[in-house]
């Protein structure tokens, strides 16, 4: 069942993450940075497709699946235009997220102000 | 303060007496909500795949989708509390990527529009950009040559 | 004319008189359990303006006003103002007081302001610079999280050393006449830093400067640690607070019968703060809140207030520095009859 699989892997990446926090006291933003290098790697290397294919949403909705859109981008760019691909590629399969977030984000901040938390 | 206590030993009491980091509940809760947000993901997923969308297609699609998602929750001051309970199951998604843009530009839009908004937005989704961007380039080019 | 009684400390003979005193605090800081306390409770983090560094000003301005009004005195009558808050270049102070134009000294001594306003107020009167002196300082949540740690909407998990900043502003006006609590004793900190890096553990950071100055307290004053009624610091939180019990037992000094932190008075466990609470305001609004309303009331007659400050920058945490921390303590005292 595909849905019971995307729980599974995208609560054991996030899981992950949470472990890495915990132990090493790494902000947020580095384990972000991390994760994204490391699905770069193991999307180069062919692994993370296979995790794709098993889990799908699971695999490809955490940012570490975002890594791997990058490198399958640059994949496919050098298969088709040579060393140039290693530059054109990344930016462009991960356009979609880049410019959504940019312009999601755009719009909400203007729309909206920040509240005081409640609590911690 | 007594000087019989070095640096380093400070450095260690002081952490052995400092209350402890639930690991147990962190953990459940992160697996529990990262679990959910990439099942929501699947299920948006699934629904375009039967609506005739083709899978690259879809794919795509349900990511614009979460990270609109993700940023007006943000704007809703809800992701926030979503990210206090669920951890790094909040944070690793895309939907936690899209709150680590909207945030900092919510909070300095009183800066202006160009250096608050503008700038600030990249204050924690910058990094991720350029170092997923480098190291998908050093890899490409590796690819290129040895592959 | 005072005596120095010591490398840290002094004594003000002339004793000065906290004349009026008064704090004005936000939403939560009023659901916890010091709010009767409180001269007011701001329920919008805003207060009506139109940025929380433009909030944090009002609250500063409101609590002059607040002090002049139960002084029965006005701007004029006022010689110095001895201010500051945590953001940078001071700049919640400058723009809260401008309107009063009174002579102003601006301090940054983070969340350990409020003490070290008083001691340099109270020297000022003590030495007959001036008759009247306003001492105060604030800080604010949202302002303090944008420029310390992540934006507000950002959905990051707080360590359980983390403190919460406290939303108010607290002062005082100190006269050199008239009935009400007296400062007697001023202990000056010096900077303490064992090391810790980490800003989310400001209790440890700050835990030995407190230790420091209040073990110079009793050694130059020569007092005897059973002396107060309370010993009050400023914002160690509940980890700092241990901490500060341990290491000051190991100094031989044993005050756990009458010590206290501002930083775990000021809210109840069940407000989801960790470790309790920080900031400027943390210790001001306690003090001038809580403190000397049970001073004033004789439920307690000597209190030894020993506000904590951490003296990094985000710059220096960034740059991997570790936290310089000071801590002042003013000795005040009610009148014996």
């Amino acid at each position: 069942m595909v849905f019971i699989r995307a729980f599974l892997l995208g609560g054991v990446i996030c899981v992950l993450a949470q472990i890495l926090i915990d132990l090493t006291k790494i902000t947020p933003a580095r384990i972000m940075v991390i994760f994204v290098v490391t699905g770069v790697v193991l999307g180069m290397l062919g692994i993370y497709p296979r995790l794709v294919e098993w889990g799908g949403s699971g695999a490809t909705i955490p940012i570490i699946g975002f890594g791997n859109v990058l490198a399958k981008g640059v994949i496919e760019d050098i298969e088709k235009k040579g060393l140039i691909g290693a530059f054109s590629g990344g930016v462009r399969a991960g356009a979609v997220g880049i410019a959504s977030a940019v312009f999601f984000g755009y719009i909400m901040a203007i729309v909206s102000k920040p509240k005081i938390k409640n609590k911690s | 303060m007594d000087k019989k206590m070095t640096r380093k030993e400070y450095m260690q009491w002081s952490q052995k007496e400092a209350p402890k980091t639930r690991k147990g509940k962190n953990m459940l809760m992160a697996f529990l909500i990262g679990g959910t947000i990439c099942t929501i993901a699947q299920i948006i997923n699934s629904f375009l795949l039967s609506a005739g969308m083709v899978q690259e297609d879809a794919g795509t699609v349900t990511t614009l989708i979460m990270i609109f998602l993700g940023a007006f929750l943000t704007g809703l001051n809800v992701y926030d509390d979503i990210g206090r309970i669920g951890g790094a199951g909040a944070a690793i998604p895309v939907t936690g990527f899209a709150n680590s843009i909207v945030s900092p530009a919510m909070e300095y839009k009183k800066e202006g529009y160009v250096m608050g908004v503008g700038a600030r937005m990249f204050l924690i989704a910058g990094p991720v950009l350029v170092y997923g961007i480098v190291a998908s380039i050093i890899c490409g080019i590796l690819y290129y040559l040895f592959a | 004319m005072g005596t120095r009684l010591g490398k840290q400390t002094i004594r003000l003979d002339s004793r000065p008189v906290i004349q009026a005193w008064a704090a004005i605090v936000g939403a939560k800081e009023g659901q916890g359990p010091l709010r009767r306390y409180f001269d007011e409770v701001v329920e919008d983090e805003y207060y009506g303006e139109k940025s929380f560094e433009k909030a944090e000003s009002k609250f500063i301005r409101e609590t002059i006003s607040k002090i002049l009004m139960k002084g029965n005195v006005s701007t004029g009558d006022i010689q110095y103002l001895f201010a500051g808050d945590l953001l940078n270049q001071c700049t919640a102070t400058s723009f809260g007081v401008s309107a009063s134009e009174i002579p102003y000294f601006g301090l940054y001594g983070a969340c350990s302001t409020i003490a070290e306003s008083i001691s340099l107020g109270s020297m000022v009167v003590e030495g007959g610079m001036a008759e009247r002196v306003i001492c105060i300082t604030s800080s604010h949540f949202c302002s303090a999280e944008k420029q310390f740690r992540y934006p507000l909407e950002f959905g990051n998990q707080r360590p359980p050393t983390s403190q919460w900043t406290v939303t108010g502003s607290g002062g005082v006006l100190i006269g050199s006449a008239g009935d009400g609590p007296r400062i007697v004793h001023i202990t000056t900190g010096k900077i303490v830093d064992m090391g810790i890096t980490d800003a989310n553990d400001m209790g440890a950071a700050m835990a030995p400067a407190a230790v420091d100055t209040i073990t110079a307290h009793f050694t130059e004053t020569g007092l005897p640690d059973d002396y107060y009624d309370m010993v009050v610091t400023g914002d160690l939180g509940e980890h700092g607070k241990n901490l500060c019990i341990k290491l000051l037992e190991e100094n031989g000094i044993n005050i756990k019968h009458c010590y206290n932190d501002c930083g775990t008075m000021i809210y109840s466990p069940e407000q989801g703060t960790d470790c309790g609470g920080s900031g400027c305001a943390c210790s001001a609004t306690v003090f001038a809140g809580y403190l000397l309303e049970k001073l004033s009331r004789r439920e307690i007659n000597r209190l030894l207030l020993v506000a904590t400050g951490a003296l990094h920058s985000p710059t220096s945490i960034q740059q991997g520095e570790s936290i310089p921390a000071i801590a002042h303590a003013v000795g005040v005292e009610m009148q014996q009859n």
